[in-house]
């Protein structure tokens, strides 16, 4: 594991990637003390160009998009995070059990899998979040919902090739409890590939938010970067920054995630390295 | 004294930085004659089969390549020939096979186009012409309706049938030179016999030389005019077959050849009249997928019966597909069965609970085939051979002092108990599955081919290890193998099985003299070198 | 012949893929808080009570739950989806005249990003690790963190607003009254950026993964064998790998597409583009929820076909797919 957080360290962009996070994190971090008023509040004069005090410029309600921006960070980070979590820990298990047990096990639950990669995810998202009312807790089960499905392929797959090799054999052999097994071998050794794939499901899971406060289902008590841009389409011959900035933050964060996670399967997963 | 057709000057190839060794192979000198087959042979990491591909240019560039040598061939030097010239040789002049004719060969394209590409490279020929001749050379290397084999896909042949196609593919502009990497390793004894007898009819009907890469001196003594040897990239000896291998000069070769198990039996032992340890009675095991609309069923095991006495060394011999493998893990358990009885000491276990198998356990330990994949490569080896005895109860701590006391048993440091398997070598890594199994106290020690995957001079010495610990620990062991050499050698009674079936159970000296069943027969027929070592010059 | 029994197979088999997903929208209809009579009717207030009686008699909500089940499958197997108050129009006859644009789009977006996207993969594999594969991938990785909605607005911003290029939103030029060609040029000035905005994601995407697949084909044995014939380098790359590589895509590419209908709702709606996504949107501001789940219905019913087009197409291309 060591020597491969050293391979990740020699990978530019992967070190990119992390300080982009890490800028990140610090904004959330001190979003609070850089701008503790309210975003929802009124700040100034309405349609101000960036400049001056306004680094960022004010949307049609007067607000401080900069500020707008550095809340909205925030929910991206915990919808994204939370929701990635969420389709990793219920696609593990699903896919681990199919993996494991194999069988009339396997094939149903393979079949519940294929079913929900099948079914239109963006929009089974926005079903979902419409009928529970938009809220942070009802966009992170929705969008774990049509994310789980890839993880609980990958665990199964690993269990699948992991089952067939001979220590586990060997420990089955010894008289080994299924538990000890499955903790002790088989997750251990498929760990890296579900962190690799579950850091690119992050920015997968940012851009579903931000889709989603786009078409006005995010939490109407929360800043969301979605949100100011769709605010801003309104006035988009006029004041064009209002639509332009969050959709860079939103490209930059996931931009960032996508590295590390690049850089992470990479240093983890050494196949084919010298490419 | 024939024409030489190639000649290697001081070859040296140079292998990346952070290798093993700067060279993979240095100041190699040899010469090909036509109509001569010369075999290289070495152990794994000796470099043979860089030295086939640096002939043909295709080592893996750029971080392996030609440091310093020629390769002269017809008045070039095929070393620094440019890539044109190359392109010219390769396939018309020079052929090359290789070892795993599945892979190598394009799975989308049928066998006919790939024999085709050949002559579409290389001549002019007209699609009736160039048809006649694939059809030709695929009759010649004997392939059954060449009509459908020329409509056929790879995955549709068998392996030795892939492998005659790719002879047939190598051969069809009558290369001088043929070189073959390894074309008979993975595939089984009775289609080994018959490919290297195909090479051979083929290479004197045309005069080819041939250059054929591998490690078994088996098929060294069956095929070659002349031998040379590789020692970790350096060529120790190099002579005439009769020479090299009936009075080796060099201590390796000498060390190599001492290695390899004799093809006679040694001396008839007593007759074993023990109790039964382990019966396995008409046990059944069916693989397969009845879908709705058909499937492909396999019956690995069609009613097997055989009993292990106590003490003894049962070989289970066969080819893949005989069903050798499945029967072992049938017995300990770690597959279950469609039907029959599997007695241990008396008792079925075929049927028994997960918790009521458990005491069984600790009777009944397996030694598996692969060193790379059956130790966890995230646990520490004292913790891989101190988990059996953790799980059945044993307090941690000591159940680790016994780990390392296991460690010493089976000829390893016990300093080394805290590292990681991939910091030992293939041998080093079965001599710790073997204390693993060891670690429970078995009774029955199952050994799943333990020294098939290990270079011929590690495995003498852990069938020595095994020797030594079956009889100081009094276990009873069941020797699975493909290997017949190393079943006449290790084992009191052998069992053959084909495609499921036990088709023969006998001592070891009475199948070898007097084999009774036709299969028997010719899987001691097509062992490679038959008893040349009893050839010797005296 | 056989082809004809697999086919049937595969459609016997995506059944059970349109049952659940019918059963998944009863679930939702019902999951949803309130009375199911006023989730489906929409807003409240919107509904006169005669029409809410008409709703709970047409589904059968004033019976037991197995029943409305059978009613609601019955009702979908008949593709009678119900009707859109907000609308005024059948459910099945709103999403019908919608469903020509949104396949312009569609299937414009989808066939750029898989052709381009291959075609770049194919570039960046053979000219590993130069100037072109960096490029390449340097493209492909931002694209990948591109949201396609903001991408449309910033396109709208660059080439409508400021350099008047492309218009900005619609199907066609209303009121010119073009015909013919004219009227084709007219639709494609308008489907320039909704189908950049759609397409350039899964463009990142399929180039990503075709240059991954031909780099892991070209380390094979069977192109070692084919240098070993005296085959050039070119020929190798078009006549063994490529088809060898594509294999995977065409799979992927299968699953994609049913994202990409998810995707034409944000786009079509920042574009005005006159197709089922911007009909969706509606649905969403007047929460219709009757008219959400009946688009959703016909989407998964669309994927389920192009997956199994998918399927049929591999099973063409691989010969060790046994039928």
């Amino acid at each position: 594991m060591l020597e491969g957080f050293a391979r990740f360290a020699r990978n530019r962009m992967a070190l990119f990637g992390a300080a982009v996070l890490l800028c990140l994190l610090l904004l959330v971090v001190l979003t609070p003390v850089i701008y503790p008023d309210d975003p929802f509040k009124l700040a100034g004069p309405a349609l101000q160009p960036p400049g001056g005090r306004f680094l960022l410029g004010t949307d049609t309600l007067g607000r401080d998009v900069a500020a707008e921006i550095a809340y909205g960070a925030r929910t991206s980070l915990i919808i994204g995070v939370g929701a990635t979590l969420a389709a990793i820990v219920f696609g593990a298990v699903a896919g681990g059990v199919a993996g494991y047990y194999r069988g009339r096990t396997e094939t149903v639950l393979m079949r519940i899998t294929e079913f929900f990669q099948t079914i239109p995810a963006f929009i089974f998202a926005l079903l979902i979040v419409a009928i529970l009312s938009p809220s942070v807790s009802s966009e992170i089960i929705a969008i774990a919902a049509v994310s789980w499905p890839s993880i609980a392929r990958l665990v199964r797959g690993e269990f699948v090739s992991l089952g067939g090799r001979e220590f586990v054999q060997a420990c089955a052999g010894l008289g080994a409890s299924d538990a000890r097994i499955i903790f002790n071998h088989m997750l251990p050794n498929c760990a890296s590939s579900i962190i690799a794939v579950g850091s690119l499901l992050i920015g997968t899971a940012i851009l579903l938010e931000a889709g989603l406060a786009f078409l006005g289902l995010g939490d109407p008590n929360v800043m969301s970067w979605g949100l100011i841009i769709s605010a801003g389409r309104a006035v988009l011959r006029s004041a064009w920054w209002i639509c332009t900035f969050p959709g860079i933050a939103i490209l930059l964060t996931v931009l960032g995630i996508n590295l590390i996670g690049d850089g992470l399967n990479e240093a983890l997963n050494p196949r084919l390295r010298e490419r | 004294m024939s024409q030489t057709v190639l000649e290697l000057e001081k070859l040296t190839i140079a292998l990346p930085s952070g290798a093993d060794r700067a060279n993979a192979v240095s100041e190699i000198d040899l010469v090909l004659r036509a109509g001569k087959v010369t075999c290289l042979i070495g152990e794994s990491g000796s470099g043979k089969s860089l030295v086939a591909r640096s002939i043909l240019g295709l080592l893996p560039r750029p971080h392996v390549r030609i440091g310093s040598g020629r390769i002269l061939f017809e008045g070039q030097d095929l070393a620094v020939a440019p890539q044109d010239k190359m392109r010219a040789i390769r396939g018309a002049k020079i052929g090359m096979i290789f070892q795993e004719p599945m892979t190598a060969l394009n799975p989308l394209h049928t066998i006919g186009r790939q024999l085709d590409e050949v002559l579409r490279i290389h001549t002019s020929l007209g699609k009736a012409a160039r048809r006649a001749r694939v059809l030709e050379l695929i009759d010649s290397v004997h392939l059954p309706e060449p009509d459908r084999i020329i409509r056929s896909f790879p995955h549709q042949l068998s392996g030795g049938q892939r492998q005659r196609a790719m002879i047939a593919m190598a051969l069809l502009l009558n290369p001088r030179l043929l070189i073959a990497d390894e074309p008979t390793t993975a595939l089984d004894v009775t289609t080994q016999a018959q490919i290297l007898y195909l090479i051979r009819e083929l290479q004197r009907e045309h005069g080819t030389s041939v250059l054929f890469i591998t490690h078994d001196f088996g098929v060294v003594a069956d095929i070659a005019d002349e031998v040379a040897v590789l020692q970790r990239g350096t060529l120790v000896e190099r002579g005439t077959a009769a020479a090299v291998l009936g009075a080796p000069r060099h201590p390796y070769t000498k060390a190599l050849i001492a290695a390899v198990p004799k093809l006679v039996p040694p001396a008839a032992r007593p007759a074993n009249t023990q109790p039964f340890i382990v019966e396995a009675r008409d046990v059944a095991k069916t693989y397969g997928v009845r879908g709705l609309f058909g499937g492909r069923v396999t019956r690995a095991l069609a009613g097997v019966t055989m009993e292990l006495r106590r003490g003894e060394t049962l070989g289970l011999v066969g080819e893949s597909g005989s069903g050798k493998s499945t029967l072992a893990r049938a017995i300990t358990r770690l597959m279950p069965i469609d039907g029959g009885e599997i007695l241990l000491g008396g008792a079925d276990i075929a049927q028994l609970s997960r918790r009521q198998l458990r005491p069984a356990r600790k009777r009944v330990q397996m030694v598996f085939q692969d060193p790379y994949a059956s130790l966890d490569p995230r646990q520490r080896i004292i913790d891989i051979i101190a988990e059996g005895p953790i799980i059945h109860g044993t307090p941690p701590a000591k159940a680790r002092e016994e780990a390392q006391a296991l460690l010493g048993l089976v000829g390893l440091d016990p300093s080394a108990a805290q590292r990681f398997p991939h910091e030992f070598s293939g041998g080093q890594r079965q001599r710790i599955g073997i204390a693993r199994a060891l670690a429970l106290h078995p009774e029955v020690l199952v050994a799943d081919e333990p020294v098939s995957a290990l270079d011929v001079s590690v495995q003498a010495q852990v069938l020595a290890l095994l020797a030594d610990i079956k009889a100081r620990l009094h276990l009873s062991m069941l020797f699975v193998t493909h290997d017949l050499r190393v079943a006449l050698q290790v084992c009191d009674r052998i069992a053959v099985m084909k495609q499921g079936e036990v088709v023969e159970v006998a001592p070891t000296a009475e199948i070898f003299f007097n084999p009774q069943h036709s299969y028997t027969k010719a899987l001691f027929a097509a062992v490679p070198g038959g008893t040349w070592q009893d050839r010797k010059a005296s | 012949m056989r082809f004809a029994r697999y086919i049937g197979y595969r459609l016997v088999t995506a059944l059970p893929v349109i049952f659940g997903i019918i059963v998944l929208n009863f679930l939702l209809i019902h999951l949803a808080p309130g009375d199911a009579a006023s989730v489906l009717a929409g807003e409240s207030g919107a509904a006169t009570p005669e029409y809410m009686d008409e709703l709970r008699h047409k589904f059968g909500l004033d019976q037991s739950l197995g029943m409305q089940f059978l009613t609601y499958v019955s009702n979908m197997a008949h593709f009678n989806l119900g009707y859109s108050y907000r609308n005024d129009a059948d459910v099945s006859s709103l999403i019908l005249e919608r469903l020509g644009p949104t396949s312009l789009l569609m299937l414009t977006a989808f066939g750029t990003a898989v052709a381009l996207g291959i075609i770049l993969g194919l570039v960046a594999a053979t000219g590993r690790n130069s100037w072109r594969d960096n490029i390449i991938s340097l493209i492909s990785l931002v694209a990948y963190a591109t949201p396609g909605f903001w991408l449309g607005l910033m396109m709208i911003v660059i080439f409508s607003i400021g350099l008047g290029w492309l218009p900005t939103s619609g199907f066609d030029t209303v009121g010119a009254g073009h015909e013919g060609w004219a009227e084709v040029w007219d639709v494609a000035r308008h489907l320039v950026m909704p189908a950049v905005s759609l397409a350039l994601f899964y463009l990142a995407l399929y180039a990503r993964l075709m240059r991954a697949s031909v780099l892991e084909q070209t380390g094979m044995d069977y192109v070692t064998t084919a240098r070993a014939k005296g085959q050039t380098e070119r020929r190798i790359m078009t006549g063994h790998v490529l088809r060898n590589a594509l294999l995977p895509i065409v799979t992927i590419a299968g699953v994609q597409a049913g994202n990409l209908i998810g995707g034409s709702i944000v786009v079509e709606t920042v574009f005005g583009w006159p197709g089922i996504g911007t009909l969706a949107f509606n649905a969403l501001q007047s929460r219709d929820l009757n008219l959400l789940l009946a688009i959703f219905f016909m989407s998964a019913c669309l994927i389920v076909i192009i997956n199994l087009a998918v399927d049929v197409i591999y099973v063409m291309l691989d010969p060790r797919m046994e039928i």
